[in-house]
């Protein structure tokens, strides 16, 4: 039988989400249901000194205001986003003070509206700054990685170096925005919890509520059959599952709790804005003898989350002098966390633009440029890698886009009122895979059952592994069925940091191969079916210390409006080496929405801190922009193929994150291209372009 | 509590009792009419994710009170008529196309892009891109959103 692994094949879940039958976490009716609206606090500062619920009590339909005075208590976490309402204490404009509930949510949201707080409000500090007084050096940096690197001696580097760029890069806080609002509906049966619960894992939404409210693993299930985009911001437990658990046990009432779109840039993480200094010291030819790269981020007062904007230039270039550091200063702001290639992407910005810069000071292609810092190890640290192939994505990229054709003179071609001009970056991701459970079970009716707590987040996973299932079991897919989104079926990776296809791949050709070698061994499928579990942690644990990374080479074309500043992208290729491609449809759109994600990051998307008020300003999209569909014109992405026998039985290394990696510089750099002016901050918006 | 009111939707008749005169339409079909195929994305106009068709107009229901919606026709997601077979072409071209990704955005889109079809039989290009121009994706990219109007125009016609 031919494999399905590779193919083009359509989303299994499609019918049920072009017709609306797709339910969820906000879709569920359920007899009983009343909902919460929370409220938040308009200090960035200080204590909650009272709440007067009396007036909200008496409006119709108001079954309750929860607060620190009396919300049920809840167990230690080490994530204070997720304590909430456990204390009087205000930590950034937007927190949760309260939640109402009520029998509709429109009773909810009036009684909600017109609550009065009191505060006692303290001065509060939420900008950002290279010089802030309270930098300080994280322990790590997210998820686990060394805060500070240095190889060699960069300053004699940079001191003995022909041509040197020094020049400081700024990206500003990005909100996720996934369509779905985070939403949480929560019921509980006795002692159980149930909880359908728009995340991006329900294992670690799972593991959250276990300890919070002090239950056993098998007194709480979270189920996320499907689930509206998370870009990061699902990640984790966010504060509405917390809510809407505790009010149920309160009230003894199934709770919703769906937070409006304004919320989002309060409660559930965003990108941290970063300001990065970068020096290159090369020789004439523009080969590295130093790179440094200096960011500075923040994170806020109620846990530390530290972005690990630098690592990009851990892997990138081959420099004999290398250092890379992250300081940090936690402000009254509400907490950044990952946001779509956390790390790599405002990182690759910095590093991608310099990059540029230097290959005009050098005189050199810029293809070229990254061909000779080509490394034959990892830069900081030497481990080898599993596969590498950013020249071949280089080359295939500048072949696609007619790259040779270039005039390398800035600020050249015109036509009429706009400027033309076209930039390249580079790209990378790391390609790692979680340890992982599922269970496999043979039908009697020759169909199988896989089980796994995996998510699809609209990724396509769930297409995916009944491919690869198919494929392991050697029946065609509409034999195999494919469950996922339950905490029910033991632990397993999020759909984060790439990792989902490496992680939940794994452990589904695992268990497929148990199954298999069980059915050989019993000599059939018994009359009662047959079930197989695998586990993937003693695997992931035997792993070889090796580097793994996806890589890739980002093209774009751009017309400027010399007139209004307008920016236009008629044109974006990605080439990518993200080793096998399990669906060439998803993974195409995969691709092409990371890239279009990187437009809207180069061009449009910004959230502005409001100091006096200590909030971000344009909360809403009216005010924050995501690229619409008169923003985006051509993309294209394709990928190379690529076998690596080091990652995982699949060969995967995961394109969730990569299409974003470098967008942005690629576009900056085409932007100075056309116009002869660098733009080292993001986004690049028209009074920047006309007002370089 | 205003007084009882019939909604139209899907060429079927709703009663809503014991509703508040300030609920939306998406909230009406969504809380009391057990619809939630259209999406609550934005509240604001914004999104398109809860894209409805009002008396032959496209509209989002999170704009609109219901009780200003009696004795209008409604169409949602869930009303769409396939010419033949288990859904319509707008809805296959979404599937075959790869069009759809999270799918939160989806329905609203459906329903524009229905809407469309259903005024101009072959849009140009640019004739779906203002169709769609009120409906965010963060997903796709909106590429194969664009391909897929297409592709529904032209088995529109070929059936």
């Amino acid at each position: 039988m031919s494999g399905t692994v590779g193919a083009p094949v359509s989303r299994i879940e499609g019918l049920s989400k072009v017709t609306g039958e797709a339910r969820y976490a906000a879709d569920f009716p359920l007899a009983g249901l009343a909902h919460g609206w929370i409220v938040q606090s308009t200090i960035a500062r200080g204590r909650v000194e009272s709440v007067d619920a009396g007036a909200a009590l008496q409006m119709p339909g108001v079954l309750a205001v929860v607060t620190a005075t009396n919300a049920m208590r809840l167990q230690d976490v080490d994530d204070g986003e997720l304590l909430v309402l456990q204390d009087q204490q205000v930590h950034y404009r937007g927190q949760t003070v309260a939640l109402v509930v009520g029998d509709t949510l429109e009773q909810a949201r009036a009684a909600a509206d017109g609550l009065p707080v009191e505060y006692q409000a303290e001065p509060h500090d939420v900008l950002l700054s290279a010089s802030h007084p309270r930098l300080f050096a994280p322990d790590h940096v997210n998820p686990n990685l060394p805060t500070d690197t240095l190889t060699g001696d960069v300053e004699a580097g940079l001191a003995g170096a022909a041509v040197t760029v020094d020049h400081t890069y700024s990206t500003p806080a990005e909100h996720n925005n996934p369509m779905e609002p985070h939403a949480t509906t929560a019921f509980w049966d006795g002692d159980r919890l149930t909880v359908y619960d728009s995340n991006q894992g329900a294992t670690r939404v799972h593991q959250a509520l276990v300890r919070l409210f002090g239950l056993e693993d098998s007194a709480v299930r979270v189920v996320s059959e499907h689930v509206g985009g998370g870009f990061g911001s699902k990640g984790g437990a966010r504060s509405q599952a917390v809510l809407a658990a505790m009010a149920a046990r309160m009230l003894g009432r199934p709770i919703r709790v769906v937070l409006s779109r304004k919320q989002l840039f309060s409660l559930v993480g965003y990108r941290t804005p970063t300001i990065q200094r970068v020096r290159l010291g090369s020789d004439r030819g523009g080969r590295l003898v130093a790179l440094d790269h200096q960011v500075v981020e923040q994170t806020s007062t109620v846990y530390e989350f530290a972005e690990q904007t630098a690592v990009f230039s851990r892997v990138m270039y081959a420099t004999p002098n290398l250092s890379t550091s992250h300081r940090l200063v936690a402000l009254d702001v509400p907490t950044p966390r990952w946001m779509r290639a956390p790390g790599e992407a405002p990182g690759s910005f910095a590093v991608e633009s310099a990059m540029d810069e230097l290959a005009e000071a050098c005189g050199v292609d810029p293809i070229e440029l990254r061909i000779r810092n080509e490394p034959v190890t990892e830069p900081e640290g030497g481990r080898p890698f599993s596969s590498r192939n950013l020249i071949a994505c280089l080359r295939e990229g500048a072949s696609r886009f007619r790259w040779a054709e270039r005039d390398p003179r800035p600020g050249t071609r015109r036509d009429g009122q706009w400027l033309m001009g076209t930039g390249v970056a580079a790209s990378t991701y790391p390609a790692r895979s979680a340890p992982s459970t599922a269970s496999v079970s043979a039908q009697e009716d020759g169909s199988f059952i896989v089980r796994l707590t995996a998510a699809d987040i609209g990724t396509g996973a769930r297409t995916a592994l009944t491919q690869v299932a198919a494929d392991e079991l050697q029946v065609p897919m509409d034999k195999v069925e494919v469950r996922i989104g339950d905490s029910d079926f033991g632990p397993a990776m999020i759909a984060g940091g790439s990792m989902g296809m490496a992680s939940w791949g794994w452990v589904v050709v695992k268990a497929c191969r148990q199954l298999i070698a069980d059915i050989d061994r019993c000599g059939g499928v018994p009359d009662d079916g047959l079930v197989a579990r695998a586990d993937t942690a003693d695997d992931i644990a035997a792993q070889a210390d090796l580097v793994r990374h996806s890589f890739g080479a980002q093209f774009a074309e751009v017309r400027v409006d010399v007139d209004t500043g307008e920016i236009r992208v008629p044109r974006l290729l990605g080439v990518f080496a993200a080793g096998r491609i399990v669906n060439a449809k998803t993974a195409r759109s995969q691709l092409i929405g990371g890239m279009t994600m990187g437009l809207s990051m180069a061009l449009f998307e910004e959230s502005l801190m409001d100091a006096e008020f200590g909030d971000y300003l344009n909360h809403d999209f009216a005010g924050y922009h995501i690229a619409a569909n008169a923003d985006v014109q051509r993309i294209d992405a394709t990928w190379i193929d690529e076998e690596d026998d080091q990652l995982n039985p699949l060969g995967v290394k995961g394109i969730g994150e990569i299409g974003i990696v470098g967008t942005a510089a690629a576009i900056a750099n085409a932007v100075y291209h056309a116009t002869g002016q660098r733009q080292r901050h993001l986004p690049i918006r028209p009074d920047r372009v006309l007002s370089p | 509590m205003t007084d009882p009111y019939s909604l139209t939707v899907n060429g079927t008749d709703h009663q809503v009792v014991d509703a508040w005169l300030g609920e939306s339409l998406l909230y009406v079909l969504r809380e009391r009419l057990g619809l939630p195929g259209s999406k609550a994305g934005c509240e604001q106009g914004e999104c398109g994710s809860c894209s409805v068709i009002v008396d032959g107009s496209l509209e989002c229901a999170c704009l609109i009170l219901a009780a200003a919606a009696v004795g209008c026709d409604i169409t949602t997601v869930e009303g769409l008529q396939p010419g033949r077979g288990d859904f319509t072409t707008v809805q296959e071209a979404f599937i075959a196309e790869g069009a759809v990704q999270c799918g939160f955005c989806t329905p609203g889109l459906v329903v524009a892009l229905t809407d469309l079809l259903a005024r101009v039989p072959h849009p140009s290009d640019l004739e779906v891109r203002e169709a769609i121009s009120g409906n965010l994706c963060r997903c796709t990219g909106y590429g194969r959103i664009l391909a897929a109007a297409q592709a529904a125009a032209k088995a529109a016609s070929d059936e």
